[in-house]
């Protein structure tokens, strides 16, 4: 009130670095984060949300993992296929999370083609990545049919727990639902891409705003938010 | 006085985004109905929300009925006793008061607040706004299925809440109850994403973080904890829904049901109570906090004088905001907990009554030797100062964990929620409606039918909590439809009596307040653009009810914060946040 000026460069007119320039930020009109746009902010706090889901699903299925009288299916056999005559352990899940760890290359890819305007690439590299997507949900429903025709089910399974079959069926069907919606706005935004919307800066028909190149990070963000919580889910059901 | 920074826009720095431009419709339908305008947004959800209001305030209505004259009215069977109380319960936390405060309040107040022309992603916000229905909608559908709603009381324990036992447990009442907080839970992320990004991100000139009003800042705290803390009710309810439909046991524990044992086995109900909690408790802060910043609001326009310690009321908001995440288990000392963690979350809880108490010492001192104008909203405000004291003190028996144990499920307990997050919120929400209603309608809601609406809502909402109180200390369990002819009920029978027909008369009060909204609309004093002569955007707006994006031309630029009142030598007793001048010499907040 006493002091009208909003003060948030120094004396040289520059924006200063570090601790300060974070107080600076927040102390200023406008913006709190400088340099995000609207969107980007939105998907960032949207996934800070949707890790506390996950987080909350993962702490509940460790306590209930921790807590059953029964014995726990081992994971080494669970998950392992029969090829070529032997059973090798995790062989399927390896290629899933090598395939969708390669769609986050893919989509980097993406990203940057996206910033040097290359329409034609961006595209393809998105529809790439929804395809290593599309192929990582496939393997997931091949896995579910083998473990459903090994006679796992959400209320029990031959080898111990039923909560196994309850917590692995919530937890990746949850995650294999983001990546379903995930491999679907790719291939909207990928279209868009293709039509060149983001280069006229045309509105959307549905909800008349206008895109830019910046949707295929935003998007990013989501993809390896996806493959992120995917290493998590790997790392407590199959290697635990 | 004739340096440079008195030039009007000395300081502020250019616009660091370019004007939003909003497509403005041209259709009926998609002005009025599918608008994309958080003002018409904000109506919608507080329509819907009073509206599902309405429905809880009979369900109170139907059990103090019972509770007051049992064995008088047949109908009210105890399953249809335990679905009252649940979907009462169910109703007035989270799809009137939530569903109000921030899809209501929220909506309409950020963007005018913050000087933007609406919220960041307004086709995102308008579809926050129909999934809210269609949640509602589905809770609604509960009461006309095979069975009814479901009666496994508010926080939907498990086991029984699916057990046959339990009225809708077995039927359709807990499914359609799951499958509506889900859907509420997703309406809210989109447009709770909405008010974080735009008080973060959609400022105007000038307008800090530090000049935001509380009122702002309230709502935005509480959309970060909503964020967070609904999380874990989806999690519980996705858990439960398949417990319920596909025979998992993420919370069942192996059970004999009539002589049969269920195919449940090896879950635990206390995961349920965890995940049920984390939410539950932020849930009490979502609800309050919005509340905190409305009422700083209100008393400083109406006491005529600025908040005192804007900033520490800032910080106290932020520190219960954090806090409130790590006390949850404080609602579960009679789980069988270990008593460490008991001494845990009883400390926890306790600690949360210093930033709490200093909101209070603030308000207060905010009244000290000021121009204090009786107004409704002034009213509404000191009243509930009084019952947010009263109930937070009856919260310092609950907290700690050697009190709470006897007074556990007890009337008690019922007394002290409803005196802390039911009543003194909703105190605030009227409070709220008479204050900011001339700015959404342009006219003044009627005073006579005001001074008649608070009174009986005040000195009835003490009628019914304050003798419900000691109902509990003698040892009446809550959720129970009677109680057979013992050494309590004889003292107590006439107090129950007297308690409903208190209940009765206060929401026949709503009713009036109710009246009062649709005849002032046609019929109230015009109200100018500005008739409380406050400082905060909102009542700056070119024209009164705000068009569609808000400021005209030319978007406010901020140069004060929200609570210059009364300040020695200015003209008028008030000076705008978007004036310019004059100049002001004193210590505070920029």
């Amino acid at each position: 009130m006493a002091d009208a000026t909003v003060k948030r460069l120094d004396a040289s007119g520059q924006r200063p670095d570090g601790l300060e320039g974070f107080v600076a930020d927040w102390s200023s009109d406008q913006r709190a984060f400088k340099k995000v746009s609207w969107g980007k902010a939105m998907m960032w706090i949207f996934l800070l949300s949707d890790t506390f889901i996950f987080s909350i699903f993962l702490v509940s299925y460790m306590s209930a993992r921790s807590s059953t009288t029964e014995a726990w299916p081992s994971a080494s056999e669970v998950f392992a296929l029969h090829i070529g005559g032997a059973d090798i352990p995790l062989i399927l899940i390896a290629i899933m999370t090598f395939v969708l760890i390669s769609s986050s290359g893919t989509m980097a890819m993406a990203v940057n083609c996206a910033y040097r305007k290359q329409r034609r690439n961006t595209a393809l590299l998105m529809i790439a990545t929804a395809a290593l997507g599309a192929a990582f949900v496939g393997m997931q429903a091949f896995e579910w049919s083998k473990l459903i025709a090994e006679g796992v089910r959400p209320w029990g399974n031959p080898w111990g727990a039923p909560q196994f079959g309850a917590s692995f069926f919530m937890i990746t069907g949850f995650h294999g639902t983001h990546v379903s919606f995930g491999v679907i706005f790719l291939l909207i935004v990928a279209s868009k891409v293709w039509k060149g919307e983001f280069d006229s800066g045309r509105r959307s028909w549905l909800c008349r705003e206008k895109g830019d190149y910046e949707a295929v990070e935003i998007m990013g963000l989501y993809w390896h938010f996806v493959d992120l919580v995917w290493v998590f889910i790997f790392a407590f059901f199959y290697l635990w | 006085m004739a340096n440079a920074s008195d030039r009007p826009d000395a300081g502020i720095p250019p616009a660091e985004v370019p004007d939003l431009a909003l497509p403005h419709p041209h259709s009926w339908w998609a002005k009025y109905v599918f608008s994309q305008d958080a003002k018409y947004i904000a109506i919608q959800y507080a329509c819907t929300a009073t509206a599902i209001g309405l429905v809880a305030l009979v369900l109170s209505w139907l059990m103090r009925l019972q509770l007051g004259f049992p064995g008088i009215f047949d109908f009210i069977t105890p399953e249809a006793y335990y679905q009252y109380i649940t979907m009462h319960g169910m109703i007035m936390v989270i799809y009137l008061l939530t569903a109000l405060f921030l899809g209501g309040f929220g909506n309409y107040l950020i963007p005018l607040m913050v000087g933007a022309r609406d919220m960041v992603f307004p086709f995102v916000n308008m579809l926050s706004y129909w999934v809210y229905l269609l949640a509602v909608l589905v809770l609604v559908a509960s009461f006309f299925a095979p069975g009814g709603p479901t009666g496994a009381g508010w926080t939907l324990y498990p086991p029984q809440a699916i057990l046959s036992g339990t009225p809708g447990g077995q039927g359709a009442g807990i499914i359609l109850m799951l499958v509506s907080l889900i859907l509420f839970i997703i309406g809210f992320t989109m447009g709770g994403l909405n008010y974080v990004v735009t008080v973060l991100q959609a400022r105007t000139r000038g307008m800090t973080l530090m000049r935001m009003p509380l009122t702002v800042w309230g709502i935005f705290i509480a959309t970060v904890m909503a964020l967070l803390a609904f999380p874990a009710l989806f999690v519980a309810c996705v858990m439960m829904l398949f417990d319920r439909l596909l025979g998992t046991s993420f919370f069942m524990p192996a059970l004999v049901e009539m002589g049969q044992q269920l195919s449940y086995g090896g879950g635990s109900p206390i995961v349920f109570q965890h995940l049920f909690w984390f939410f539950g408790h932020p849930e009490v802060y979502i609800v309050a906090l919005p509340a905190f910043g409305i009422v700083s609001d209100l008393i400083s326009v109406h006491a005529r004088k600025n908040i005192f310690g804007y900033r520490m009321m800032v910080w106290a908001l932020v520190i219960i905001g954090a806090l409130s995440f790590i006390v949850w288990a404080h609602h579960m000392y009679v789980s069988g907990m270990h008593p460490y963690f008991g001494f845990f979350f009883a400390t926890t809880t306790l600690i949360i009554a210093v930033p709490t108490a200093i909101k209070v010492y603030n308000w207060v001192l905010t009244l000290w030797r000021a121009d204090i104008h009786l107004t409704l909203p002034m009213l509404f405000a000191l009243a509930f100062i009084v019952t947010f004291v009263n109930g937070g003190l009856t919260g310092l028996f609950l907290g700690n964990v050697v009190v709470d144990v006897p007074l556990s499920d007890t009337m008690f307990v019922v007394a002290h929620f409803h005196m802390v997050m039911g009543v003194a919120p909703i105190l605030v929400i009227f409070g709220a409606i008479y204050h900011w209603y001339p700015k959404v309608t342009g006219r003044m809601l009627n005073v006579g039918l005001g001074h008649i609406h608070f009174w009986v809502t005040f000195v009835g909402a003490y009628a019914i909590f304050f003798p419900m109180h000691y109902v509990g200390l003698v040892g009446v369990p809550r959720r129970y439809p009677e109680i057979e002819a013992t050494f309590i009920t004889t003292p107590i029978a006439g107090l129950n009596a007297f308690i409903s027909v208190a209940a009765l008369t206060v929401g026949a009060a709503q009713i009036l307040f109710l009246f009062n909204l649709f005849w002032s609309l046609r019929n109230g004093r015009e109200a100018g653009p500005n008739p409380w002569r406050a400082c905060s955007l909102e009542w700056q707006t070119p024209e009164t009810p705000p068009k569609h994006g808000n400021w005209g031309k030319e978007l406010p630029v901020v140069y004060r914060w929200a609570y210059d009142y009364s300040v020695p030598g200015a003209p008028e007793d008030f000076i705008a946040q978007n004036d310019p001048g004059p100049r002001v010499e004193r210590d505070g907040p920029p």
